[in-house]
């Protein structure tokens, strides 16, 4: 039997403008622009299925942890206003099982792998790391900093210079030369540049921006939390103000370093905020469980709304709002 | 079994009693449907503030016909994005993902089967039971709700099969009380071997556990909340024994939404028990 894969959204399936889509992020050299967000495309596979996941910029993977776990109990999910909060608590296979069934899966695949791991103490994050280093099809390293650091408290690693350049400066000395590692920034922080300031000094080759905000959901009926971990991350494009901001002032601050630009993506207009605020690529997230083909989508609506601004380059507009000269 | 992403148009929206049952235009999602496999329905339109997938059993499927293939969906109206799908006109569009999940375990010989519905769980029963009538296995059907209203399918189930039991709640219609007071006498009558069910957790976790102390196999298709429906966002997941004997917080929509019933811990759902692959306390983590 055959199997079709059905394009839906084919209105504007005229023709694309002409715009080299290409980018640099940090060093890794990708065809497209547009890629995954950790924790809203699994490992790529069964977005596959709607999408061609080798023709995305990347798939940035799940936050990987060391050891395999569970998560927390449900529910595990509220919708709000333009975004939902989640509470999912890193469930994973653990790196060994990741290795064997998820990168492989992607590197057969053809894809780019963008990996996100995440740990508790910079030991941890140091091993993942390690393990990393002799892996083919590791496209780039995201450290996700926005886990409890379990030395300190349970104080979120992202939330403070030290911790976070800490784990950075690990994971960095522990990455293979030529492997960029970006530090996934939390926007919950008083100055979100110097959070930046810091882990590039500590070695970051790229940021990604952002993680999700702190939120909470009281359920009106039961009249408890909505979710059984009482506060979850707040995604989706409730939060794209929020993160445009954000990267519009660590792009401001730090013009020269990269940056993946997320938070509530979804449409090419919504990407093209991020590029022109200073994104050198873009991840789609939470839009995925709205329609899993969005990433592919998006970049067809990015190109064609590059191109109808007269770029013949998608480099080109990476921070173009923050020109100075006057408008001929 | 592959799903497709299909934008799907409203061909019918009918009322059902206290339900809505909605007719897609979709194609590709009839041909390969199976029943117990559902469909992930985005809500609100495309610029909707209502980001998450609403998740439906297929009622029914056609596959080809004067309107190309269509799949049909019951639901009750629960919040605002069921409220928007009851407000659907001919011809408005619903993005439409699916097949999805696993499909009920067919019998490879004939069997005496027994499927019980509970509100509009019953929906994913009915294509089940012409294929298990087909294989030649006997069908008797449970169908209950809390009142008359509430009850899916109930004539439907009569055509279809050996016996029906109807229950309701407050003895509207057929005995008064649930779908577990009645089915352990139809199931010694009929000699039952396999139990499918469909309904809320509760009367999943009460129909299951009655199926094992009459010595037989049940099928269950849980409900559990889901946001993606595809498999990537993780919060559907509930702890099932594996083949190993170790249990695991699995995906409803992946690894579901059928499941053995003697594989579910019922009790635990909601939760994250000490003993759960990878569980903080204890467990292998």
């Amino acid at each position: 039997m055959t199997r079709m894969r059905i394009t839906t959204r084919t209105a504007g399936e005229a023709e694309l403008p002409a715009v080299d889509m290409s980018t640099d992020l940090a060093g890794a050299a990708l065809p497209s622009p547009v890629l995954t967000a950790s924790g809203c495309a699994a490992a790529g596979r069964e977005l596959d299925q709607f999408m061609d996941v080798a023709a995305l910029g990347a798939v940035v993977t799940k936050s990987i942890m060391l050891k395999p776990r569970s998560g927390r109990p449900t529910p595990r999910m509220a919708e709000t206003p333009s975004g939902m909060l989640n509470s999912i608590g890193l469930q994973g296979p653990g790196i060994d099982a990741f290795l064997e069934h998820d990168l492989a899966w992607l590197r057969n695949r053809g894809a780019r792998a963008i990996v996100s791991i995440a740990g508790g103490t910079v030991e941890e994050f140091t091993k993942l790391a390690q393990r990393l280093r002799n892996v083919d099809g590791v496209t780039a390293v995201e450290v996700n900093i926005s886990c409890p650091n379990v030395e300190d408290r349970g104080q979120v690693f992202a939330c403070a210079a030290a911790p976070a350049s800490a784990v950075v400066a690990a994971v960095r000395r522990a990455t293979a030369p030529g492997i960029p590692v970006l530090a996934k920034l939390s926007p919950d922080v008083t100055d979100i540049v110097e959070i930046a300031q810091s882990v590039v000094a500590a070695g970051a080759d790229g940021l990604s921006m952002i993680n999700t905000l702190l939120g909470m959901a009281i359920d009106t009926d039961t009249m408890r939390p909505a979710l059984a971990g009482v506060t979850g991350g707040l995604s989706g494009p409730a939060i794209r103000p929020v993160a445009v901001r954000c990267v519009w002032q660590v792009h401001q601050a730090l013009p020269d370093v990269p940056i993946l630009g997320m938070g509530g993506i979804r449409t090419g207009l919504d990407a093209l905020e991020f590029v022109l605020a200073g994104a050198s690529a873009v991840s789609v997230g939470t839009a995925v469980f709205n329609d899993p083909s969005a990433p592919a989508r998006i970049a067809r609506e990015l190109q064609r709304a590059l191109g109808d601004r007269g770029f013949q380059r998608f480099s080109d507009a990476v921070g173009y709002a923050h020109r100075t000269e006057p408008e001929a | 079994m592959a799903p497709v992403q299909v934008r799907g148009e409203v061909l019918s929206l009918r009322r059902l009693g206290d339900y809505h049952a909605l007719t897609l235009v979709a194609p590709g999602v009839a041909d390969t449907a199976r029943p117990g496999q559902f469909v992930a329905l985005a809500v609100g339109g495309d610029d909707s503030s209502m980001l998450l997938r609403r998740a439906f059993s297929i009622y029914k499927v056609q596959q080809r016909g004067v309107y190309g293939g269509t799949v049909e969906v019951v639901f009750a109206v629960h919040g605002r994005g069921t409220a928007w799908l009851s407000r659907l006109q001919a011809h408005d569009q619903v993005d439409v993902v699916g097949p999805l999940g696993r499909p009920f375990a067919l019998p490879l010989e004939p069997v005496s089967a027994v499927l019980v519905g509970g509100g509009y769980g019953s929906a994913p029963l009915f294509s089940l039971a012409e294929q298990l009538r087909a294989r030649g296995s006997r069908v008797d059907f449970v169908i209950g709700a809390s009142t008359e209203s509430r009850l899916f399918g109930a004539l439907e189930a009569k055509r279809m099969s050996t016996q029906v039991a109807i229950t309701t709640e407050d003895g509207s219609l057929g005995e008064r009380g649930r779908v577990t007071d009645v089915l352990p006498s139809l199931m010694r009558r009929a000699g039952s071997e396999v139990v499918y069910a469909c309904g809320p957790m509760g009367m999943l976790q009460a129909v299951s556990e009655l199926a094992t102390a009459h010595g037989a196999v049940s099928q269950c298709a849980v409900e559990e909340s889901m946001a993606c429906g595809v498999g990537v966002c993780m919060t559907c997941v509930l702890p099932v024994v594996g083949d190993d004997g170790v249990t695991r917080m699995v995906r409803s929509c992946t690894e579901g939404p059928v499941f053995a019933g003697d594989r579910v811990r019922w009790a635990d759902v909601g939760t994250v028990p000490a003993d759960t692959w990878g569980a903080p306390a204890g467990g292998q983590a």
